[in-house]
């Protein structure tokens, strides 16, 4: 059985991949400008949400996070988290060609890797759980 | 007193506990939101504040949440002990691998074999790039 996904919601499986990397690459950005931040002094974690990136970084994963509820409330959990994990090649790859960073051989491997196996669920059904009958396995694919 | 350097079974300990609490979290938020239903109807039907309603009043997802947070908090801790490069791709890399087997005995997901083999890749994917 063939769940296949309307393009709104290839749409939102994108958006869960994108607001997820680039939100933790504000976050990044915004507490790199914050300066460190010791167990003695959490007091000045208040003043990174004054931080611009840091409220940027905070928008951005409160989207991520309505998205990746959306997205779970009509797919598997298995067929979610691969799509988090393509964020990595993301920002692998923004780094690589908006901020000139070299990315090393290991890198590479990893970001196929990585793609190879987004690509092995994606192919696959969403959705495989059928609560009318518990315990009977459908969809043999393997 | 005892010297600076952490154990190697006390880094691991802090880094399985991450990828656990995070498993716990992402198993438990995923019931949840499909014991809801499809949240596209339910937003096309009750608005988004009823959609959002329906989220925060479903119990296993508030416990989700709390697991997710206490993941969280675990995982600065592990970073106050542990180099980035270890714990951030040696936690999600365990988290990876731990979601599949949760899903397949919590969640009753189909984890075939083409899941399995995601699961692997992702994880040794995610590993080297962090070299």
């Amino acid at each position: 059985m063939k769940h296949t996904l309307t393009p709104q919601r290839w749409l939102l499986l994108i958006a869960v991949m994108l607001t997820a990397s680039i939100g933790d690459t504000l976050l990044s950005h915004g507490m790199e400008q914050v300066g460190p931040v010791s167990i003695s002094h959490l007091g000045t974690l208040f003043f990174a949400l004054a931080n611009p990136w840091v409220i940027a970084g905070i928008l951005c994963l409160l989207g991520f996070f309505a998205s990746y509820l959306t997205a779970l409330s009509w797919a598997d959990l298995t067929f979610v988290l691969p799509s988090t994990a393509f964020g990595y090649v993301v920002v692998a790859l923004l780094s690589k060609f908006w901020l000139h960073e070299e990315i090393s051989l290991y890198r590479w491997l990893g970001i196929i890797l990585i793609v190879c196996g987004v690509g092995f669920v994606a192919n696959g059904p969403s959705r495989t759980e059928h609560p009318d009958y518990p315990g009977v396995e459908v969809d043999p694919l393997a | 007193m005892m010297t600076m350097h952490v154990g190697t079974l006390e880094t691991w300990a802090t880094i399985v506990t991450v990828a656990a609490t995070a498993v716990a979290g992402d198993v438990l938020t995923a019931a949840a939101m499909r014991s809801i239903g499809d949240l596209d109807d339910i937003r096309a039907k009750s608005g988004l504040s009823g959609a959002i309603k329906a989220v925060v009043s479903t119990p296993t997802f508030i416990l989700g949440v709390v697991f997710m947070a206490g993941s969280f908090f675990s995982l600065l801790f592990t970073l106050s002990n542990v180099d980035l490069s270890l714990a951030a791709p040696a936690s999600a890399s365990l988290t990876f691998m731990g979601n599949a087997f949760a899903a397949k005995i919590f969640l009753k997901e189909n984890v075939d074999r083409r899941r399995w083999l995601a699961a692997i890749f992702v994880c040794a994917g995610v590993a080297l790039l962090a070299k």
